[in-house]
């Protein structure tokens, strides 16, 4: 079948083709907006399975997806980019002579999947003669035909491109007015129509959508040569368009500016870093030393993503990651001990793929494993890892954990980090009484320079704001500040952490990993946290 | 089939220009086709084709602009690619920084494409895994390796009758060895347009000496000291300030380059005095396609002489409104050096630290290009001319700008990447801090 005939099985795109965006009464996307009829990729997934099986695979899964993308860019006063990109293919995972083989293809006929099953099937019979460790698959059952959909209020591929470019330049106007000589703002909106099936009779029908708000705002000093920029506070979301409407529910008043949960004002933000920028050029250079430090959850997660996500992944520990990202410090003898103190007893981390609004909640995973919540810390103690279906074995489970992912259709599936938070504390605790309690301290807002070794112990991060704390109280700016610690001194470090009313989600749209190299999208939750006497030095450089 | 020739190129272009109703259109044609395969523990985990190919349309309407990409080329497809980016056009504001498309261009013959290269087999990359695999087995290793090749082909077509089409490959290897209790690891990577060049096995070799030289690491107090670092620890640190080039940015007063009180450092001594950084797309080392993605020409640029900037890039906006040439972002990085190799350097040296290469590597500072990282996979302490014992990694807080001033002695450069960098020595790099990582 060619992929005309397929349209003409499409009614939708037959039918959008005609219709100007002007008069759809849906915002100005058409084309690909409207999944493909789900009947249509069964009988394609079919073939695959039919034709990975007559092969020779024992095990086969394919997916077939649509991946949008719409981005905005904006500087100063000015749009400078529009774009809108789609890509439609299939990937095909199997299991023959033991080993995994993987091809993928934009020729999404029944012809060209065919052909792709079998090349998949092909390679990893080339491959088979030098294993030394068959798969061992996790048995999972069939699902039959299921669907689901990020909750979303507004699909951003819905929302005209005029509101999109609007709330850009009035970031942008915000900022300049505020004092800014320059400011950058982008949108990327994304969404993954995914359909995936499996030897084991599972049709999975997902429509996954996020979005990622960002600006940088710069003040220059030309009398000085300086310049200093603040970024956004805004996370990527696991949302619609609502996480865009600036909605007094998602802001919190903190010690010195608003910070931002459930919803985010990016206008608001544009025009407090401006004028936070500025006063960046006046604030005091720190002085190197020991800090107890309040670490605010547009900042934490990332640390949370570094030290904690990162090496508790399986493939990690054993090796398979060893020539990229590297391996971990978290070794098997540490989890099997049951008293490796990762953190203080306050510290719980856990996993979990259906966080409302995180950005890896989706309903099942790309291997076709309905998503979970599992604990990684439990008072401190390392109790568990993040695994796929052919790794759990060594974990001594018996079911997938549902935190397998591929970024596209032609990329191979593998372990890719759930959302991992870290839970607030049981005691109340709000911000200002953190810092009440602190003698000399650093409150860090925002993500800034971010880098660890390639087991996970010595870390070295910055931020977007730093204010120093004297005798309980917030005593002024500071500048040219990070923290460097190991990963084990800094968890068991940490002291106190503020209640339920304070967690909030941040997170990475590009997180990399993998050969070739994949991104994912991953939220961290967390409340503000307390950290004990880490070294904090001057990053204040003469060239 | 997802490469073009460029006859199809055309024609596929033309067909789609053929559906524009804006004022101007321009499109990107990509076709690429690849196989991986990646190996860990000593086995094969594995390994994937993968072909695709890109239609990325860009329209506009008097200074409005939208760009709209898809992945399929039947006739319905590409008017429905024309027309989403003709509505993003009509929906965008007026961008006064639009600069018309570039008109017919001439182009250097630049030579990237290596059939061999285009023509690897699923078999070949079996073949090359288990090379790489045999030496660690035999050697009481594990390795963790990837091998990926890719053909690719490009065209550009406007409604201003520009039409460059160009077509190239290459091949990346990297292996990691670590020793079966974790306390040694070494790493060798390869780059190449053509794959004969490559050999698995020896390469592999390098990774596997240096596995079991980094056991029983020494630690050395942080502080500075003299350093040697081979050409894969400071290209992503060269490659870095090299993209902080940008004239704009530098006019601005928000770049390294920005003079206090205004003006940049073009024509300044900013580097030390044997630092010569040039780009080439027909470089046979390292040869790249000849055009930029807005069809501009590449050709050869000398970005720092002898210490001294001497050309800073710009966008044709910014090139037009300061009324110079817009000379192109680097496509390729070619550092100068000198005849000595890397052991010629070790022996020259009485004490310093040799670093394998470098990681995770952040900026701490765009004011004076501040970086972090880590040193990785086979750091040394060197005496006497002689690499004594393996130390532990450092973190380090070092700016390009700095090293490049601190040079000792260049080598003779080789090529990381896409790019030729020597091995250097120099003095007074700083290590902030020690990583237990292996």
């Amino acid at each position: 079948m060619q992929r005309r005939d397929f349209l003409q099985h499409s009614t939708f795109a037959v039918g959008a083709l005609s219709i100007p965006a002007w008069s759809n009464g849906v915002g100005d996307w058409f084309g690909a907006l409207t999944p493909i009829p789900t009947a249509d990729k069964k009988r394609l997934a079919d073939v695959a399975l039919d034709a990975a099986r007559s092969a020779g695979a024992r095990y086969a899964d394919v997916r077939i997806g649509r991946y949008l993308n719409e981005s905005l860019a904006a500087r100063e006063t000015k749009i400078q980019r529009i774009t809108s990109s789609e890509s439609f293919g299939a990937g095909i995972r199997v299991i023959a002579n033991g080993t995994w083989g993987f091809a993928a293809t934009n020729d999404v006929t029944e012809d060209g999947i065919a052909a792709t099953a079998r090349e998949a099937v092909a390679m990893a019979k080339a491959n088979a003669v030098l294993q030394t460790e068959p798969v061992t698959l996790a048995p999972q059952h069939g699902y039959g035909e299921v669907s689901w959909r990020t909750p979303i209020e507004i699909n951003s591929f819905e929302v005209p491109v005029s509101q999109k470019v609007d709330l850009l330049l009035e970031t942008n106007n915000a900022a300049l007015t505020a004092g800014a000589s320059f400011i950058n703002s982008a949108l990327y909106l994304v969404n993954e129509q995914k359909y995936f099936a499996s030897s084991e009779g599972s049709y999975i029908d997902q429509d996954v959508h996020r979005l990622r708000p960002a600006f940088t705002a710069t003040v220059v000093d030309p009398e000085s040569g300086k310049f200093a920029t603040r970024a956004s506070l805004g996370e990527p979301m696991g949302m619609g368009f609502e996480y865009l409407s600036g909605r007094a529910a998602g802001k919190i008043d903190g010690p010195v500016t608003t910070v931002y949960g459930r919803y985010y004002d990016m206008v608001e933000d544009a025009r407090s870093a401006a004028t936070q920028a500025r006063e960046k050029h006046a604030a005091k250079s720190v002085t190197a030393g020991a800090y107890d430090l309040v670490l605010d959850p547009n900042h934490l997660w990332l640390t949370i993503h570094e030290s904690v996500g990162h090496p508790l992944e399986l493939d990690r520990v054993l090796g398979y990651e060893a020539n990229y990202a590297g391996t971990s410090f978290a070794t098997l003898d540490k989890w099997e001990s049951k008293s490796f103190r990762y953190g203080s007893p306050i510290v719980n981390f856990v996993a979990d793929k259906t966080q409302p609004t995180s950005l890896a909640a989706v309903g099942y995973d790309d291997e076709g494993v309905q998503t979970k919540q599992w604990d990684l810390v439990r008072d401190g103690i390392l109790v568990n890892y993040q695994a796929t279906r052919d790794q759990v074995h060594i974990l001594g489970e018996t079911e997938g954990q549902g935190c397998s992912y591929a970024d596209n259709w032609s990329s191979i599936q593998f372990q890719r980090m759930p959302n991992v938070s870290l839970e607030p504390g049981k005691d109340p605790l709000a911000v200002r009484d953190m810092i009440a309690g602190v003698e000399k301290g650093i409150y860090i807002l925002g993500r800034g320079s971010y880098s660890i070794d390639q087991q996970r112990y010595n870390f070295q991060f910055g931020g977007q704001l730093f204010y120093e704390i004297t005798n309980g109280q917030i005593s002024g700016m500071l500048k040219d500040v990070a923290y460097q610690s190991n990963t084990q001194a800094f968890w068991n470090a940490c002291s106190q952490i503020c209640d339920q009313r304070d967690y909030r989600l941040g997170g990475s749209f590009f997180d990399g990993k993998g050969q070739p190299g994949q991104v994912s999208a991953v939220s961290h939750g967390t409340s503000t946290a307390r950290f004990d006497g880490v070294s904090v030095l001057n990053t204040a450089r003469k060239v | 089939m997802t490469l073009f020739s460029e006859t199809d190129a055309r024609r596929l272009l033309e067909r789609m220009l053929a559906f524009s109703r804006a004022d101007s259109c321009e499109a990107r044609l990509t076709g690429r086709h690849g196989g991986n395969i990646r190996y860990a523990r000593n086995t094969v985990t594995t390994s994937g084709r993968v072909a695709n190919a890109t239609l990325s349309v860009v329209s506009t309407f008097g200074q409005r602009t939208g760009t709209a990409s898809i992945n399929e080329f039947d006739d319905e497809s590409l008017e429905r690619v024309v027309r989403r980016a003709e509505e993003l056009a009509r929906l965008a504001p007026e961008n006064p920084e639009f600069m018309p498309f570039l008109g017919p261009q001439t182009y250097l013959e630049t030579s990237p494409w290596a059939e061999a290269t285009a023509t690897i087999t699923p078999e070949f990359r079996a073949r090359a895994a288990a090379a790489g695999i045999a030496g660690a087995t035999s050697s009481g290793l594990a390795a963790a390796g990837f091998l990926q090749d890719n053909a690719s082909t490009r065209a550009l077509m406007n409604t201003n009758r520009l039409f460059a089409y160009s077509k190239s490959t290459g091949v990346n290897f990297s292996v990691t060895a670590r020793t079966a209790d974790g306390t040694g690891s070494g790493w060798v990577g390869r780059s190449y347009n053509d794959v004969s060049k490559l050999d698995v096995a020896a390469a592999s070799e390098i990774a596997l000496q240096k596995a079991i030289a980094s056991q029983n690491p020494v630690a050395l107090e942080p502080g500075q000291y003299t350093a040697i670092l081979e050409p894969d620890a400071s290209a992503p640190l060269i490659r870095n300030m090299l993209f902080n080039m940008d004239a704009r940015r530098a006019d601005e007063g928000r770049s390294f380059l920005s003079m206090p009180g205004g003006g940049t450092k073009l024509g300044e001594r900013v580097l030390g005095d044997g630092v010569t950084i040039s780009s080439d797309p027909t470089n046979p080392e390292v040869p790249t396609t000849a055009w930029a993605s807005d069809g501009r020409p590449l050709t050869p640029v000398t970005w720092v002489d002898n210490g001294v900037v001497t050309s800073l890039f710009y966008s044709r906006f910014w090139a037009q409104q300061q009324g110079v040439v817009a000379t192109v972002p680097p496509s390729n990085i070619i550092m100068s050096g000198g005849p000595d190799s890397l052991q010629d350097l070790i022996r020259g040296t009485d004490r310093g630290v040799l670093v394998t290469r470098t990681w995770y590597i952040r900026t701490v500072d765009p004011q004076t290009l501040l970086y972090t990282g880590l040193t990785r996979d086979g750091t040394f302490w060197v005496e006497g001319g002689e690499i004594r014992h393996a130390i532990k990694n450092f973190r380090f807080n070092e700016s390009p700008v700095a090293i490049l001033n601190n040079v000792d002695a260049l080598g003779r450069p080789v090529r990381t990447g896409g790019s030729l960098i020597p091995p250097m020595r120099v003095r007074n790099f700083t290590f902030s801090s020690l990583s237990d990582a292996v």
